[in-house]
């Protein structure tokens, strides 16, 4: 198999949209053949990563490459970055307006998702400029 | 058990979805409101009570594997939440019952 790359553009404003990307990244997995509790993984942590752009990033891009091995995923944003990533990883720790807890988000479990559902995560982040995290799920 | 006879037994009222109930099979239930909570911690096949009736609560549905969202105490359903749930096949049940009352229902059936 070859390997398969999908780019996706998360809007920064539209809470609507979020999902987009980590839906059909879990369809293409579906459809490749992958397993079930796999495809789960890949995209409760992808959609994570979506709702964390809509509410701290101010949008940003999705690429995912799948090979029968390894799912990797990049989420980048142009935000304000974060200021100390080892607060942010901890369960509970939130930034999230009322607005957005109102929608049921802001419980401080996104980054600790993320990490709980993949088995590589690096985050790449510098205040005023924006974060990247790069992901690898790998097959087993 | 699958999503049309917890419905029956329960006497639930369909928001949406109700043709593709019997597809949907029943593995326990996880009850919560805080969507990234509920992602993390509910397991595939769960039934979901929940107060929380938004577009992303479809979205977290989808992800997470969840056989059907029961919205508790009559909480609303957002009009572009349904539309969403009917595309991705989201099964949704009504109740006036509180989420305690329905899961101590839920677990004398399933």
């Amino acid at each position: 198999m070859e390997p398969i790359a999908l780019h996706y553009e998360v809007s920064g404003t539209d809470f609507t949209c979020a999902g987009e990307a980590s839906g059909k990244i879990k369809k293409s997995l579906k459809e490749l053949g992958f397993p079930a509790s796999l495809t789960r993984n890949v995209a409760i942590a992808v959609y994570e990563g979506e709702i964390n752009m809509v509410i701290h990033g101010g949008g940003g891009v999705i690429d995912a490459e799948i090979t029968p091995e390894c799912i990797s995923i990049v989420l980048a944003d142009q935000g304000p970055g974060i200021p100390d990533v080892s607060l942010a990883m901890q369960e509970g720790y939130s930034t999230a307006p009322d607005n957005v807890r109102q929608l049921g988000f802001g419980a401080g479990m996104g980054l600790p998702n993320i990490k709980k559902y993949t088995d590589e995560m690096v985050i790449e982040t510098e205040v005023g400029k924006g974060t990247t995290i790069r992901l690898k799920v790998f097959v087993k | 058990m699958t999503v049309d006879k917890l419905q029956e037994n329960l006497g639930l009222t369909y928001l949406c979805c109700e043709d593709i109930a019997p597809t949907k099979e029943i593995d326990g239930c996880y009850c919560g409101d805080l969507l990234s909570w509920v992602m993390s911690r509910a397991e595939p096949g769960n039934i979901w009570l929940t107060v929380m009736g938004n577009i992303n609560s479809i979205g977290v549905a989808v992800l997470a594997d969840i056989s059907c969202i029961i919205l508790t105490e009559n909480a609303a359903l957002d009009e572009d939440a349904k539309k969403r749930a009917e595309e991705n096949d989201v099964v949704i049940l009504t109740t006036h019952k509180n989420a305690y009352q329905l899961a101590s229902e839920i677990s004398q059936i399933i």
